[in-house]
């Protein structure tokens, strides 16, 4: 069995981010950029059903500019065996990102998708669902635990109410919450072996997606200043101010 | 244009190659996670976190340079950047780690028996059994020529008998690799440290690498074979040697307990309001904080440099020598204005400056004290050895 682990290049989850000055993006010049930490998740989870038997083949993927090869290096110091970059300048939104999946996934054959659940820059929470429809395969979203027994997934998520667990049909899409695992620290000689691992360059155009924005991004800025605090001198004029307000 | 990293001022890490980068990447986030939320603690208690050994064993770091024998085969640079980052965290980190792989897994690797490292290195790479490194003796480190732990035959063994002092690890270790005089010159034996007439023990109320364990030994007629003997080296290189590699490695670390203390700094002088403003808006609080990331820069480079000179078979002595006394300087100033620019806070083990500076204080003195490295320059100017 193969598990495709996508991972998606972010800046890093310690970077304070700060909005390019022309408004047109957030800078990434000369910023940490790291494997974004859900799909790392989802990764070390991949690693986990490998390394327990349960899988042959960890290959792990990633669409966008030339620089995302360093986060394929690190998944294949990880762990992975061997990595797919689809190799694109131009921005890949939800769908774009999901499309282009899915003709890595009918290339490939793998039993499970596992992404992470989110990416961190763009939060949007949408490709493994995408991925999941257009594959018309099922999804088990939001793990935190997941067990494997033949052709089926036991998956608990963590919801609203509370632990809710689902079987799914293998092949399927899972993504990955924050409490599946604690990723490993990749150790220095698996560094140097991933030098030597595969890695395989496909252009998007390449795979027939085109990349076009469903959605354009006309400006960002950043999030307003938080106006200063204000001293109050008495209990009263603190529940005063609470009404004046229609707090209370 | 865009803003710069006030750690990295001139993008240094571009330099980097993709698998150094992960090197640093990984013992970062090593250090992050698993050595800052426990090491003032153990600072403050007087303890080496042993605790880690195991994952800092199982990350590769321990004989990171070295080829087979279990060891990752890593370049100069990959080393200085995980003596960088374990040093960010803590120097008794680094300096484990120093010892373990410069001090002890080199010389067996350069000058040991095939025997011999396929006994020791593999376990040791595992951190199953730990070194220490005796060279320096109570009567002082700048002279090993004349040592006084000296080892005569006696059959096929041979007796050792003296003292060692300052030994990092000493009550860790299990095995010593102890310098000392013979009849054919310096000699380096692989002592075991559960033979009979082997002592080590602590040396209590240190004010510096709390978290680090630093002992003496003492040799009473302890019997050594001839197996345990260094083969393939005789005097004072020896020794020097491996002194010459954990040295490269201390050019490094430095940087990283600096960044630390800046990091800090920078967040603190922003947060604090004083007169109505941050401390940073003051011009006396920026000339101390731009003067700290000139001297960082500069450190950088010369290890970045070193490194390649290093990989590239080039590294010269005087080199390290320059670059140990400057950039072990650089931090200890930097470490003394932090504490000083975090006023009270300051002075507790809550903010980091105050341990990196008294930390920083054994490390201008040991592996060659700031004033040795100087004269080392110094004859080089002037071909004139003026110790």
């Amino acid at each position: 069995m193969k598990i495709l682990v996508p991972i998606k290049r972010v800046v890093d989850y310690n970077v304070r981010v700060r909005v390019k000055s022309d408004g047109s993006g957030v800078e990434t010049e000369g910023v940490k950029m790291s494997i974004n930490p859900f799909d790392e998740i989802a990764l070390e989870e991949a690693l986990r059903i490998k390394e327990a038997g349960k899988a042959e083949e960890v290959i792990v993927c990633s669409i966008g500019s030339k620089d995302c090869q360093q986060q394929l290096r690190t998944g294949l110091a990880m762990g992975a065996d061997r990595a797919l970059h689809v190799l694109t300048d131009d921005e890949v939104q939800p769908l774009a990102a999901a499309r282009a999946l899915l003709k890595l996934v009918e290339k490939e054959d793998p039993k499970i998708v596992f992404l992470g659940k989110q990416a961190i820059d763009d939060d949007c929470n949408q490709t493994g669902q995408m991925l999941a429809a257009l594959w018309q395969r099922p999804q088990a979203t939001f793990a935190s635990k997941v067990d494997l027994d033949g052709e089926i997934a036991t998956v608990t998520r963590e919801v609203d109410a509370g632990l809710e667990t689902l079987e799914v049909d293998l092949p399927a899409v899972l993504t990955s919450d924050l409490r599946l695992n604690e990723p490993r620290f990749v150790k220095l000689p698996d560094i140097m072996k991933a030098k030597r691992k595969p890695l395989e360059e496909i252009a998007l155009a390449e795979l027939g997606v085109d990349a076009g924005p469903a959605l354009e991004t006309t400006a960002f800025e950043p999030p307003p200043k938080r106006a200063g605090g204000r001293m109050l001198e008495s209990v009263q004029e603190l529940v005063d101010e609470l009404k004046n307000k229609g707090l209370l | 244009m865009h803003s710069l990293d006030p750690l990295d001022l001139y993008s240094i890490a571009d330099e980097l190659t993709d698998e150094e980068r992960m090197i640093r990447e990984s013992v970062a986030r090593f250090v992050d996670q698993k050595a800052l939320p426990i090491i003032a603690e153990c600072f403050d208690e007087g303890r080496f976190p042993t605790e880690l050994i195991p994952e800092i064993a199982d990350l590769g770091l321990l004989g990171s340079s070295l080829e087979g024998y279990g060891c990752a085969g890593l370049n100069g640079v990959s080393y200085g950047l995980i003596c960088q980052e374990l040093e960010r965290g803590d120097s008794g980190l680094r300096s484990f780690v120093s010892v373990q792989s410069s001090l002890c897994m080199y010389p067996i690797h350069a000058f040991g028996s095939e025997e011999q490292k396929e006994t020791w290195l593999p376990k040791m790479a595992a951190g199953e059994v730990i070194g220490c490194f005796g060279l320096t003796e109570p009567h002082g480190g700048s002279d090993p020529a004349n040592m006084k732990t000296h080892a005569r035959r006696d059959g096929e063994d041979w007796i050792l008998n003296g003292a060692k002092m300052w030994i990092t690890n000493g009550t860790l270790a299990q095995i010593a690799i102890v310098w000392a005089r013979t009849e054919d010159g310096i000699q380096g034996f692989i002592v075991e440290t559960d033979s009979r007439g082997f002592e080590a023990r602590d040396i209590k109320a240190k004010m510096s690498l709390r978290a680090s364990v630093t002992s003496e030994l003492y040799f009473d007629n302890v019997r050594v074979p001839e197996s345990n003997r260094l083969p393939k080296v005789k005097g004072l290189k020896g020794p020097l040697s491996c002194l010459n590699q954990a040295r490269y490695g201390i050019t490094w670390g430095p940087i990283g307990a600096a960044q630390a203390c800046l990091d800090e700094t920078l967040r603190y002088t922003a947060d604090r309001e004083l007169f109505k403003r941050p401390l940073a808006a003051n011009q006396a609080v920026q000339l101390r904080l731009a003067d700290m990331a000139r001297r960082i820069t500069a450190a950088q480079l010369i290890s970045l440099r070193l490194g390649r000179l290093k990989d590239a078979g080039r590294m010269h002595p005087t080199q390290v020598s320059l670059a140990k006394w400057n950039n072990v300087r650089m931090a200890l100033d930097i470490a003394r204005e932090c504490r000083d620019l975090l006023g009270g806070s300051g002075i507790t083990l809550e903010y980091v400056p105050i341990r990196h500076m008294l930390n920083l204080e054994s490390v201008i003195t040991y592996e060659g004290t700031e004033t040795i490295h100087q004269l080392v320059v110094g004859r080089e100017l002037t071909g004139l050895n003026a110790f």
